[in-house]
């Protein structure tokens, strides 16, 4: 995995990227054939899908301002992919217009993207880092400014972990993640599940596979073991659309067909 | 707006919830509020107003799209809604439309944006990689042309395509200079075997990667040592695509190595092979030998090279040493064989393949020869001789260690023999040699175990026949060799310093029996007589020893005898002197045995504080010795017994065999004898029983001996005659105590001298 960051990871447009099929589940336009062919595909299998994608960015709209409320201005957001609208500097400005936030993407284009729409901002940072290269992504100049005052802050890990694939890695770099973190802050993480649908799960692991970023599910045990040395925000690890819901009417009847899970942790 | 109890009221409620849900949920409240609550004013308005502006419904679908309700169901919903509300004059369709038309022409807008948008950071990211690539290949050339490791590339047929400067620079030229050379070319006589199957595996695919110390030819013929290590490269399939090669150049390392190494093997001095080397060789031969196959050793010892470095310096003697070394060296390498420096002045030739003993003898001349011509160091003609041990056998038949052995003792006999000489290895002299190497290797231990004893022979005083003395005589069982006697372990007590504690040992044994002896017997308890070896009457603690020994065993000390042999005091500035008016002192009396053998320096005979002369047995022997005159023996035998009543010394006779010769010796005036007449050395029991019985005139009890034939070689230096064990010959009375010849009386014979026995037994 340790590649040389001095050695870049390649463009490659003739395969579906995470970030833009996401993107094109979303709505949005920031994708290719290749990308929409595959979301398509997936979607055909599970129409369920882009209504789960838009839950997990309800989730995350509702974890940012639920910390941003909190006083957290300062964001580490790991796997942002494109965002398009709802980004979480904007979410966390209507709480704390001083918020800052660093973008982090291993998919060059969509950090290309993210600094072409970021470049007048000059609170917030895009970098291009591999989470799982963990210490290299800490000493990027941005995220150890970002860290430095030792003011807490906010780690977003939204739908992101399950791109890495071995559960030894991911254990380690969440805990490499909590040992850079000051005291006060948090953890927004959201993970696609193996609960709720196993009969999808499988087919669409299958799909991912041909990605750059192949995706493994977890169980609701596995997601919640990520929270490890965090206290966990009321009410734990849910699916998505159960965690902190604005209006509890809202709540979808089957909160289990949207198969990611979801929590907010707080280090002491 | 104000439309707060509205007729649309319903309307506004359900396009409200409508918004909140789906896409809506994701959109933060300080824009989704907003947004609710402007279009449904602009809807208002579009439906309400006068005069009717539709396009305020499309600005609501664009509203929408804005904010990324791009979702084509709620573009359904939406109209659907729409359509519910009451709308004045018919103006619900056109309205829905233009709502349409606004969602549809944003819409088409924003995809647009977005896939230009898209398209713009694909193109910014690829110009990102391909700059990072350059970066990154700029970085990887300038890595490769200056790194100080040589670095090559070629592909899996063997082309060397690509090799930096320093690559270059190790073969000695530049970079261009590896054109068009093949890694096949590279081969070279020393390669590490196995280093071009590795080869063959890498560029094959079934190896990843390999590392060796390599030699290669520079262009200018020299040898350059590298460290080298080749990876395989693969394509994307994995089908091997590159060799990479990195080469260090590890030359000074080499040459270090082989340096030190050399050091190792070499003697600084001559530049021989060292005794390291020398045995190596020596054991890579016995390793896996032909059947037949023969070696021969000729160990060199230089005569007299310690008087030319004791009188001309040692400066002089390592001059002698490099002439010595080099005149062998090229006499004896044409032949083939090896020659070392053992150390000191001993050198050794090794003749691998040996095709017999002449050639070996042949090896040995070829060494003497080499030395008769005289060395001349500056002013000096030295005229250097050698002994040579010539040691000739089949590989299979020995060992390294047994016929290194072997030659050293061949060697040893050769000087023996008189300097100048080979001698040729001899099985049983070695045998015998050998059992006294045994011998040095258990006595340590032996001592600890308590496998030493103490025998006593009687010393008759033969004006009584009253046994009034005895001599302590030690012994060995040593659990592989048998009883031994003291000549064959003596002189190993002396060299290794085993002496010391042996000595105190027979000291204390000897004087407690006889304390007990006189606890029991009072009177009639005999005297003991101890030898004292010349290294133990030079130790400092002697006196202390002894006083120590006589007080903690109560043993008045005049009835403590102690032997000395002539060479024990050497002059009269001796030390040992000092020691021995110290003991006299004391109580203790001194006897000087074996008297006629040694040096005897009358002169200071005078001066010793003794009180009896031991007359050495070979002169009652020499009585029995049909060569030689018998009349003459006796006179010197009372000669020397009148010489020491001169000096007013009592005389005892060693090795009397006879009751003839008992009876003769008594009339000639000599006071004490001993020897097999009088009775063998025995075990203290027995001596105990003879106190009890009286004991009888041996003169009278026991049946004459016949006297001895042959002759006793107790003086035989030390050095000159491995304590050898002559097969063992019991008479009938002493079957089961072998009786030793005594060969070699040490120079001091100490309390564990030899007994006045003869050497050969006559009664068998
Ligand atoms: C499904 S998107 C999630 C985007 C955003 N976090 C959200 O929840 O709306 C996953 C993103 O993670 C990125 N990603 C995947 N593996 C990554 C890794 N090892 N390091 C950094 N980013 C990664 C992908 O490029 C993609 O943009």
């Amino acid at each position: 995995m340790a590649r040389p960051n001095w050695v870049p990871a390649g463009t490659d447009l003739d395969k579906p990227n995470a970030a833009r099929v996401y993107d094109y589940y979303l709505g949005g336009s920031h994708n290719f054939e290749v990308d929409r062919r595959m979301a398509r595909q997936a979607m055909e299998l599970w129409p369920d899908l882009p209504k789960i994608m838009r839950a997990n960015r309800a989730f995350l709209r509702r974890a940012t301002q639920y910390v941003a409320a909190d006083g957290i201005s300062r964001y580490l957001d790991i796997g942002s992919g494109i965002p398009t609208f709802g980004a979480v500097h904007e979410v966390a400005r209507e709480y704390r217009p001083d918020a800052r936030v660093v973008y982090v993407d291993l998919d060059p284009v969509a950090v290309a993207h993210s600094r072409l729409i970021l470049a007048d901002d000059d609170l917030c940072q895009v970098v291009d880092a591999d989470l799982r290269n963990t210490d290299d992504l800490l000493s990027r100049p941005e995220v150890e400014e970002l860290l430095a005052p030792g003011e807490p802050v906010a780690v977003i890990l939204n739908a992101v972990m399950h791109f890495v694939t071995d559960d030894d890695e991911s254990a380690k770099i969440l805990a490499r993640l909590r040992e850079a973190l000051p005291s006060g802050s948090a953890l927004i993480l959201s993970h696609a599940s193996l609960e709720g649908r196993p009969d999808q799960a499988g087919s669409h692991q299958d799909l991912y596979r041909a990605t750059p970023t192949p995706l493994t599910m977890r169980s609701r045990e596995q997601i919640t073991a990520m929270f490890e040395g965090f206290d966990l925000v009321e009410p734990g690890v849910v699916y998505l659309p159960e965690w902190r819901p604005d209006d509890a009417d809202t709540v979808d009847p089957h909160p289990e067909r949207m198969t990611g899970m979801a929590g907010v942790g707080r280090l002491s | 707006m104000t439309e707060a109890a509205a007729p649309d009221h319903g309307f506004r409620t359900a396009w409200a919830a409508m918004l909140r849900t789906g896409h809506g949920a994701a959109v933060r409240p300080g824009v989704l509020n907003p947004l609710i609550a402007r279009t449904a004013d602009l809807l208002h308005r579009a439906a309400e107003e006068h005069p009717f502006r539709p396009e305020l419904a499309g600005q609501v679908g664009a509203l929408l799209i804005d904010n990324h309700f791009t979702d084509p169901q709620l573009l359904s919903d939406a109209v659907q809604l729409i359509q519910t509300r009451p709308v004045p004059d018919g103006r619900g369709p056109a309205l829905s439309g233009a709502f349409a038309a606004g969602w549809a022409a944003a819409l088409r807008e924003r995809t647009l944006r977005e896939q230009e948008a898209i398209r713009l950071a694909a193109d910014t990211a690829r110009q990102e990689v391909e700059r990072a690539l350059r970066v990154s290949e700029a970085r990887f050339r300038a890595l490769f042309e200056s790194s100080a490791i040589g670095i090559g590339i070629g592909d899996t047929d063997g082309n060397i395509l690509a090799v930096n400067r320093a690559l270059g620079e190790i073969f000695g030229g530049g970079p261009e200079d590896m054109q068009g050379v093949r890694v096949n070319d590279l081969m070279h006589p020393e390669d590490t075997p196995g280093v071009w199957e590795a080869y063959e595996e890498l560029i094959g695919g079934t190896r990843e990667y390999f590392q060796f110390d390599k030699p290669y030819y520079r262009r200018d013929g020299e040898v350059v040592w590298t460290h080298l290590t080749v990876s395989l490269i693969r394509d994307d399939d994995g089908s091997p695509l590159y060799q990479v090669a990195m080469l260090e150049d590890v030359t000074d390392r080499y040459r270090l190595q082989e340096r030190l190494r050399h050091q190792a093997t070499h003697d600084p001095l001559t530049g021989l092979p060292n005794r390291a080397a020398f045995f190596e060789r020596l054991e890579r031969l016995f390793e896996s030998p032909e059947p037949d196959a023969r070696f021969g050793l000729c160990y060199v010892d230089l005569d007299g090279f310690k008087v030319v470095n004791d009188s001309l310096g040692h400066d002089m003697g390592d001059q002698l040493l490099t002439v010595v070394a080099r005149r062998l060296e090229s006499a004896l390498s044409p032949l083939g064989h090896m020659v070392a420096r053992l150390g000191g002045d001993e050198f050794v030739v090794l003749l691998e393949n040996c095709r017999g003993e002449q050639e070996a003898v042949a090896a040995a001349k070829t060494v003497l020869a080499a030395l008769t011509r005289p060395v001349v160091i500056g002013d000096h003609r030295l005229a250097v001789g050698a002994s040579v041990g010539v040691l000739e056998r089949r590989i299979s038949s020995t060992t390294p260690g047994a016929a290194v052995r072997a030659a050293d003792l061949t060697l040893y006999r050769a000087k023996e023999a008189g300097r100048g000489r080979w001698t040729l290895f001899d099985p049983k002299e070695n045998a015998r040699a050998v059992s006294r190497y045994a011998v040095s290797v258990r006595m340590p231990a032996a001592l600890d175990r308590g496998e030493f004893f103490i025998d006593y022979q009687p010393m008759i005083d033969l004006s009584s026949g009253a046994m009034t003395g005895v001599e302590a005589l030690v012994r060995w069982r040593d659990p592989q060799l048998g009883v031994l006697s003291p000549e064959e372990f003596v002189g190993v007590a002396e060299e290794t310093g085993l002496i010391m504690p042996l000595g105190r040992w027979v000291l204390e044994q000897a004087c407690e029996q006889a304390a007990d002896w006189v606890a029991r017997f009072g009177d009639r308890a005999p005297k003991v007589s101890v030898n004292l070896a010349v290294r133990q009457a030079r130790n400092a603690g002697l006196v202390g020893d002894i006083d120590r020994i006589l007080r903690s065993t109560g043993l008045d000390p005049s009835m403590l005898q102690l032997e000395i042999t002539e060479s024990t005091v050497v002059g009269p500035e001796d030390e040992a002197l000092k020691a021995l008016h110290a003991l006299v002192d004391m109580g203790v009396s001194l006897a000087v045995d074996d008297f006629g053998t040694g040096w005897s320096n009358l002169a200071y005979l005078r001066d010793l504080p003794v009180s009896n002369l031991k007359i050495a047995g070979s002169f009652v022997g020499d009585l029995h010795d049909p060569a030689k005159d018998t009349h003459l023996g006796w006179r010197i035998v009372s000669g020397l017994v009148s010489l020491a009543h001169t000096l007013g010394l009592s005389v005892t006779a060693e090795g009397v065999e006879s009751r003839a010769d008992a009876e003769r010796l008594r009339l000639m005036g000599c006071d004490l004898a001993q020897g097999w007449h009088f009775g063998r050395p025995v075990r203290p029991a027995e001596i105990a029983r003879r106190i009890a019985e009286g004991d009888p005139d041996r003169t009278a009890e026991l049946p004459a001996e016949t006297g001895p034939g042959g002759v006793e070689r107790r003086h035989a230096p030390l050095d000159a005659a491995p304590a050898a064990r002559q097969l063992p010959v019991p008479g009938p009375d002493f079957a089961d105590e072998p009786e030793i010849a005594p060969s070699a009386g040490p120079e001091s014979a100490p309390g564990i001298g030899p007994e006045s026995a003869p050497g050969t037994d006559r009664e068998a």
